[in-house]
């Protein structure tokens, strides 16, 4: 049986297209130290650090853990690097949290992070390789057949995914760390904006950002004599699939089915629309928004879209299940951080310290990561009570 | 803190370059081999997986995807990676079986080195704005920490070749090794310099291949009734990366990681150390603390094939083949990561 472990201090930066005033390693220790500040320790403090990233090729540093030793106050101490593609910043919390739920550090520090200014996700991801067929489309374009494939099943209307970009803008004006802020936006400016990747448009994807988030975890008995309360780990699942094999199911993969249900098992949770509070889920385009309550067992398959138009996913419109109250990575995009900041937000509200975007009470959260062709999924559920 | 079992380990042959041979070719055969050691089918059989891998190997983002396509990962798995020699997987790996998510773990790293220039592109390791624009590749680096061993007569260059020499004997008997051979001391020094004072016999090969491990509980290892060994301790450190703070004649990172991982609780049979250059094989086995009686790299090590990504794991299986093979009682195996030995994991294995 697993250690208790918690959330006991979450650290980000301000989420903007260019943070020209620093530089990787300057982020990453803002988040950090915002971290401590958060927890109310000191570097001398943490056991140990584990990095994560999206690929070493957007930013072009290789195993950039080597370079950041310094920065994040790692002299003398265990350094870990994940690489899980875009749910390495949910798969780093995961298995940052492991190095206290093993009983083999008492107190570590996470952090994960994206300068996207520095570097160029497009070229990294469409490079040529040897001995595969060349996509050359980036995520959007990955992605639009497959939510395409969704609207034919579901019948969903077409304004779904205009729903949610509006939603989660709205979300993230209430927090003044998201990177896009646009109290003002419509339904129809969304619907204007354009083609991206027929049928994601503009305003229905997530921006390009540089920020840094951060997470000390500490075991049971630090975390109790916490200043702030506690987000106590209740359950940690990975689940990863091929990219392509015969007969996947790419609407709604089985990876993240499996990787829901361990998580849910591990927490108690037998109907997460009622069981949870809130959730922060990797939604980068729209429509993964009602494919994700399907896949998350929110709703029951091809009735996702439903949850979101009658606005049980909004915090504006008083929704039972608020998704993405910090604004999401529609609001902010740091690729490898954005899963931690899932994680984190997730913390933040069963902390009750999630300032004008808190749901009322929370109690139990969920936080989701996926990555690459959604063959891989990372997952927590925090709660302000230990079980 | 529960011991773990290593119960399988196999690589395959170093070769200077693999050809058209891609990832999943050089992986599914080293993971077959040790599916076959326990008795399993696939990766369905253990409860985790986590690779270590590159991208720059390869040139390419999300290089460790291809390798999921070696497991047979329908139904869905657990599974992770780091970007780290596979080593660092089997860290992960035993961290999760202590917290009791998992039984048993597969762990296989694998690099591809050959379509590039290895000692160029790691350069890019380096301080992204002050010191990878300059492109300084790691042998040049390596170089400058033999020159300041020989300078403070911390060592000669009679020293770095017996290392050399001995290697190249070493390697003779182990199948996979790249480079093999009698070379006296004599002849290593009669050899032209390559970076002063390196010569090329004084650095590792570019390898390409791959190597996997299967870990459990003992209690599973007695299950799956297959001879193992026991990991009895593990540890890392990082040390700063700014090469002119450090005392690159010593490596403080090894040696605090060996306290903690109990090198000095017992005798070392057998040791294999990840060494890249002959000079670092001194600094290491000073700072492991290591004597006359540990046999030091039985198979040649790195200076005789190098996996990149999967070296630091393969010094692990390597102290496990000679333990249940009866040859040592206990062993260490090291692992590093960065230039001069900036990152270092120490493991212990005995004996069960």
């Amino acid at each position: 049986m697993a250690n208790l472990a918690a959330v006991v201090g979450i650290g980000q930066t301000k989420y903007t297209t260019k943070r020209d005033d620093v530089s990787i390693a300057g982020l990453v220790r803002e988040a950090a130290q915002n971290a401590l500040d958060d927890a109310g320790i000191g570097w001398d403090d943490i056991d140990a650090v584990i990095l994560g990233k999206a690929p070493d090729m957007f930013e072009g540093v290789i195993m950039p853990e080597i370079y950041l030793t310094d920065a994040l106050g790692c002299n003398g101490k265990p350094m870990l690097r994940v690489h899980t593609a875009g749910s390495v910043g949910g798969s780093t919390a995961l298995v940052a949290a492991s190095h206290v739920q093993s009983g083999a550090f008492n107190r570590v520090l996470t952090v994960a992070f994206e300068k996207q200014s520095e570097s160029n996700a497009m070229w990294a991801l469409s490079n040529p390789q040897p001995f595969s067929t060349h996509l050359n489309a980036g995520a959007g374009g990955y992605f639009a057949p497959i939510i395409r494939e969704y609207m034919r099943r579901s019948n969903a209307p077409d304004d779904v995914g205009i729903k949610v970009a509006v939603k989660d803008r709205l979300h993230g004006a209430r927090n003044p760390l998201a990177h896009l802020q646009r109290p003002d936006i419509t339904m129809e400016e969304v619907k204007e904006s354009f083609m991206l990747w027929d049928p994601i448009r503009f305003l229905e994807s997530c921006p390009s950002s540089d920020g840094a988030c951060a997470m000390v975890i500490a075991n049971e008995e630090l975390a109790e004599q916490s200043a702030k309360p506690p987000a106590w780990i209740r359950g940690v699942a990975m689940r990863s699939e091929p990219t392509m094999y015969a007969g996947r199911e790419e609407v709604n993969p089985q990876a993240g089915k499996d990787c829901a249900a361990d998580v849910y098992a591990q927490a108690g949770i037998t109907d997460p629309r009622r069981d949870l509070d809130c959730a922060e889920v990797y939604v980068p385009f729209s429509w993964y928004e009602p494919m994700w309550l399907e896949n998350l067992g929110f709703a029951p398959e091809g009735e996702g879209w439903k949850l979101t138009m009658e606005g049980a996913t909004s915090l504006d419109e008083g929704g039972d299940i608020p998704w993405n109250p910090s604004g999401g990575v529609l609001s902010s995009n740091p690729i490898g951080a954005s899963g931690m900041i899932r994680f984190a937000e997730a913390a933040r509200q069963v902390r009750g310290d999630a300032g004008d975007h808190q749901v009322e009470g929370a109690r139990l959260a969920l936080g989701h990561a996926y990555g690459g062709g959604a063959q891989f999924f990372a997952m927590w559920v925090v709660g302000a009570d230990k079980a | 803190m529960r011991d773990i079992a290593i119960v399988a380990y196999h690589q395959s042959r170093a070769v200077a370059d693999a050809g058209a041979c891609n990832e999943v070719e050089m992986i599914m055969p080293v993971l077959n081999e040790v599916y076959g050691q326990v008795g399993i089918n696939n990766a369905q059989d253990v409860d985790f997986v986590c690779s270590g891998s590159c991208d720059y190997m390869q040139g390419a983002a999300f290089a460790f995807v291809a390798g999921v396509d070696a497991l047979g990962a329908v139904p869905p798995i657990k599974e992770s990676h780091v970007e780290m020699d596979a080593a660092w997987a089997l860290y992960e790996s035993i961290l999760k079986i202590r917290m009791g998510s998992a039984e048993s773990a597969l762990i296989y790293g694998f690099g591809k080195s050959s379509p590039g220039e290895l000692p160029i592109v790691l350069s890019q390791q380096l301080d992204p704005y002050y010191l990878a624009p300059q492109w300084i590749d790691t042998v040049s680096l390596a170089a400058m920490q033999a020159r300041l061993l020989l300078e403070q007569g911390v060592i000669t260059e009679r020293d770095m070749a017996a290392v050399v020499s001995r290697s190249r004997r070493n390697a003779r008997q182990n199948p996979n090794a790249q480079l093999a051979g009698d070379i006296s001391v004599d002849d290593v020094l009669a050899e032209e310099t390559y970076l002063s004072p390196l010569r090329r016999v004084d650095c590792c090969p570019v390898s390409d291949g791959a190597a996997a491990m299967i870990i459990c509980t003992e209690d599973k290892a007695r299950e799956w009734g297959v001879p193992y060994a026991l990991i009895r301790g593990i540890d890392h450190r990082i040390e700063t990366h700014h090469i002119g703070m450090r005392d690159l004649t010593d490596s403080a990172s090894t040696r605090l990681a060996a306290e903690r991982a109990g090198v000095g609780d017992g005798p070392v049979d057998v040791a294999e150390l990840y060494a890249p250059f002959s000079h670092q094989e001194l600094i290491l086995a000073r700072a492991l603390g290591l004597g006359e009686q540990t046999d030091i790299n039985p198979s040649g090590g790195v200076l005789a094939g190098n996996l990149m990504m999967a070296s630091g794991l393969a010094r692990v299986g390597e102290v496990f083949n000679r333990i249940v093979a009866g040859e040592a009682q206990r062993g260490v195996a090291h692992a590093t990561s960065g230039p001069c030995l900036q990152h270092n994991l120490v493991t212990v294995v005995e004996k069960a």
